[in-house]
Order: structure tokens, then sequence, then C-alpha cells
């Protein structure tokens, strides 16, 4: 099983990020689950969400505690003592951030970065972050595919925004390196 | 059958609609959960013939009796504070016989203020006479919300089915939601042999004196406990149809030559039965059981499932404060009547949506490979 821990802001959208995911997964056949973990609801609380994928049937219900990889929706959270408890030391880390690598202090070797905040802005007019780190996250990790992702999207986001968010995610996709 | 990939309230709440109910009536804010905001959604889209958006959870729950007493096949869903609001009208639902037909989505009660899961709301209402279905999966969540329309409605009796707050409600996974046609194969249109009708006028939950009063309260205990064939037949004529059942009462799994036994309820089943397939991998003879229907209580097969079994550790997540943990209690009322009985701890875990994952089964399994019972706030 892998498994795909995300940290984010009330209102950045990490939960939809590990659903989308989930539910890219399943239309390849893949097993999955989402589950949201958050505080207190309203934007700018710390959210955690989790995304399991597996080969067969996942029957455990509960809160992912070593995550194969961690994406970081906002780049203020890094500094916090858990953002990577647990963490599988061989996955990807990617943090949501205008900065270079080397100024973003994490211990981990497959450190990616994006400036997700600047794509969203840009196609979708609001810093709403979840569907372009998607894109940079399936770069870096190659965990399932493009195209079922922005199949997802277009299922779960009215044609216009579903428009915006798949650039966002083309567009993140090509960024990241 | 259509498989998707949704959050469970969501497919719960089309299993719902595709059960055709003549009246909805829900209070759609938090405690409560999408199934509600989704089945509002389904009747703005002309796909469902009412929904009654209420002032208040109690004024649901009273909206779906009058539907029921009419005749109607009547829905409601809540949580929490939600249906500690509708007490007073649950236990008049069960008294009246209506058999109406609600999801919970099991959430602590305050104070604390908390809106995680635990079994505190429904076990609340445990005495009431209802029906009360706890599912492990969101699939046994939607599956069940269908099998209890059928339920209630041959038993006369309502029906809840339990699904744990978060854990299955707010998760999204793979699910199989049967289709309206598949539906009405397998639900029967409900025809009330009793209703308000103004053209032969009566009276429904009427006055009882001291003299009939508790007939009446023992007939609902009996039939509550005469409706566990039906719960068992449901399920079975449900899996020959859909090709999947949920274990009817009461479920073990790996228990046949097991030592060491895990009984709870709801989606900790799930990680209890990882907990078991690793620890059967290192030779531990270890097992699950899972209660399905909490009420009626299965006493029997409960007592055939743990005879002779060295220890069982009942877990569960709700609490008779000032006495006893509910499942515990009824277990040991269960086993009572064997000569030789296991031993018996009892693990509170899991209020307020403390997590409970199979690394605190492994820890559960430690702790009663002693012979002394245990009572451990986990």
């Amino acid at each position: 099983m892998i498994e795909i821990k995300f940290w984010g802001r009330g209102g950045q959208g990490a939960v939809t990020a590990a659903e989308l995911l989930a539910v890219a997964a399943s239309m390849g056949g893949k097993y999955s689950q989402a589950f949201p973990f958050f505080g207190v609801e309203r934007r700018g609380a710390p959210v955690k969400s989790f995304c399991m994928i597996d080969d067969k049937p996942i029957r455990v219900h509960q809160q992912v505690y070593n995550p194969d990889h961690v994406v970081i929706l906002d780049a203020s959270l890094v500094g916090r003592p858990d953002i990577l408890e647990g963490f599988k030391k061989n996955g990807v880390v990617l943090v949501n951030t205008s900065k270079p690598k080397s100024q973003i202090k994490l211990r981990a070797k497959n450190l990616f970065v994006v400036d997700a905040t600047g794509i969203a802005l840009k196609y979708i007019g609001r810093p709403i972050v979840n569907t372009a780190m998607l894109g940079a996250f399936i770069k870096a990790t190659n965990i399932v595919p493009l195209e079922p992702v922005k199949e997802a999207i277009k299922e779960r986001f009215p044609a216009p925004l579903a428009e915006k968010n798949i650039k966002a995610i083309e567009d993140c996709y090509n960024e990241t390196k | 059958m259509v498989r998707k990939t949704v959050e469970s309230s969501i497919a719960i709440a089309e299993a719902v609609k595709n059960c055709e109910p003549d009246v909805v009536a829900c209070y759609p804010i938090t405690p409560s959960t999408h199934i509600a905001e989704t089945l509002a959604k389904f009747y703005a889209d002309g796909e469902l013939k009412s929904y009654i958006t209420t002032e208040s959870e109690f004024a649901s729950i009273s909206c779906i009796c009058g539907a029921s007493a009419a005749g109607g096949r009547a829905f409601s869903t809540t949580s929490s504070q939600g249906l500690a609001l509708m007490h007073e009208v649950v236990y008049a639902a069960a008294g009246m016989r209506l058999p109406i037909a609600m999801v919970v989505g099991n959430r602590a009660l305050s104070a604390p203020l908390n809106i995680w899961c635990d079994h505190q709301d429904s076990v609340a209402e445990r005495d009431s006479g209802w029906i009360q279905l706890y599912c492990e999966s969101a699939q046994e969540g939607v599956d069940t919300a269908i099998q209890a329309f059928k339920i209630a409605e041959s038993t006369m009796l309502p029906a809840m089915t339990c699904i744990d707050g978060f854990y299955l409600t707010h998760t999204v996974e793979p699910i199989d939601v049967p289709t309206m046609e598949e539906v009405r194969r397998f639900l029967p249109k409900y025809e009330a042999k009793v209703k308000l009708d103004p053209e032969n006028p009566l009276s429904i939950g009427e006055y009882a004196l001291p003299d009939t009063y508790q007939s009446f309260r023992e007939d609902v205990h009996k039939d509550n406990l005469a409706a566990k064939g039906k719960i068992v037949e449901v399920d079975k004529e449900f899996e020959q149809m859909f090709g999947r059942g949920h274990g009817g009462l009461a479920q073990g799994y790996g228990h046949e030559d097991a030592d060491y036994i895990f009984i709870g309820m709801g989606s900790v089943i799930g990680n209890a039965k990882e907990a078991v397939d690793e620890l059967r991998a290192r030779g531990k003879k270890v097992g699950v059981v899972k209660i399905r229907s909490f009420r009626p209580f299965p006493e029997e097969e409960v007592r055939k499932l743990l005879e002779g079994k060295k220890h069982v550790a009942v877990f569960e997540k709700s609490y008779s404060l000032g006495s006893f943990a509910p499942v515990y209690a009824d277990v040991i009322n269960s086993l009572y009547p064997l000569r030789k009985r296991p031993v018996v701890s009892s693990f509170i875990g899991g209020l307020g949506g403390k997590d409970v994952p199979v690394k605190s089964i492994h820890e559960i399994f430690k702790m009663i490979r002693k012979r002394e019972p245990l009572k451990v706030w986990f």
C-alpha cells in the first residue's frame, strides 16, 4: 500500500486533493481511499488529509502514520516539528513555495518545490492550490498518469472551473523538475 | 450496479434515493453529514419525491413519523446532538410501530464539543425499541441503508443504520451503489397495513393506562427480539441478489480455532481484521467477532462465537458513565449461562475521534495474553 499525507490550511483544498488522487487511482484499476482530518472547520486552520492506494481492497479506516510521500500545500507549515513525522525516507516531499529548494529546511532526499500559489492565481484567480500541487506531485512520483486526474477534475467541478484547474495542473506538471 | 469512488455519504444518499422514499426530512447543518445535503440536491434536481428542510432535528423525526403514520416510506439522517434532540420522538416512533429508517453518522456528544466519531450518540438510544445495525465499511453502510427499509417495513419497527462519523461518512472509497431498478427488485413497494386515513379515521400512539401500557412496551421488546430472523433473512436475500452479505447479526473472522478474540462494532472491525491477519501470519491464534446488530442483541450468536475462548477483548466507542461499557455488559450477560466462561476484558477507546489504528489492536491482543480481566480506557 502507498500512503500519501497532505498538509494544508483550511480553504486550500487539501481534502479535495486527496479525494481527486483516490478517484484517479481507482480509474486506473487500483483500490484507494481518501480520508480527511481537520481541526476546527475554518479557513486558515491546519488540515491533514490522507490518500491510500493499493492493489487489493483497503479495509482499514485510520489515519496515515508512516506516509510514503508528504505534500505540503502551505510553506508556513514547514516549521512544524511533526511535519515529516513517520515519513518513509525514500519517498517524495513536495512543498508549495516560490523560494528555491535550497532555502527549504527539510531533511528529505527527494525534495521538490513548486510555486503552486502563483500558478493557481494565474489560472484560477484564487490561491486554491490543490490541483496545481497534484500536477507537481504526479510529475515527481508518477504515482498515477495525469489523464485520470484530469478526468476526476472534470467529474468534480463544473466545466469552466474544471478547465481552469486542468490548465493549472498541466502547467505545474510541466514546471516541476 | 454502478461502482463509484465517492464519499460514502454521497453513495448512501444515492442508495436512499433509489429506495424511493415518499418523504425525507432533515436538518442539514453540522452535525449532520453530506447525506442530507446530497438528498436535498437530488430533490432540487427532481430526482426525489419530497425533501423537507426542517427547523430542527426534532422536527425532522416528527415529520417522518407523520409521513409514516400516513402510510409513506420515510427517511431522515442525523448525527450526535441532532440525534440527542430527536430522543423523545425516537422512543415514540418505536412505540407507535412506525417503520421509519434513519442513517446515523456516529459522532461524539457534547461536552466538550467535538465533531468526530464515537458511538455515544446512537448507543444512548439503544433502549428505545429501534433496530440498530452498525457498519464496518462504506459498502456495508450503503447496503444496510437499503436493507433497513425492508427490515423496518416487515417488522413494523424503526431501523437505524449506524455508520462511523468521518471514518465512513467523510471517506472516499470505491463503492457499488445498486441502481433504482435493482433496488425495486429487492425492496417491494411499501403498503402500510394500518395508516391514518380520512375515510377511516383512527388514532395512533394513544393514551395507555397502567393496565395496558406495560404490555405495549413488552410487545415492542418481543418484536425487536423477533426481528433477529428478519435481519438475517434480509441480509441473505441481499447477498443472493447483489453477491455480498454483511454477516447478519454477528460474524466471526479467524475465530474458529482462536484462543483470543477482539469483539466490537463499526469501522474498527476492518482494522482488527488486518491485525488478525498479521498476527495469524506469525502463528498467533487470534480472531475477530463483529457485532452488526446491537439491537436486537444477538445473545445466542455471541455466546456460540465466544464459547471455549481463553480471553475476549470487548472494544467499544461508548460508555455508560458511572457503570459498565454497554457492549461489554451485553457480552458478559450473553456468556453468563455458560458453565466455563472465557475471561472478558473491557476496552474503551476511540471516543471523540481518538484514532484506533491497527497497531492499537496489536496492543490490545498483547494485553489480553494474561488471565486477569481488565477494564481499560484505551
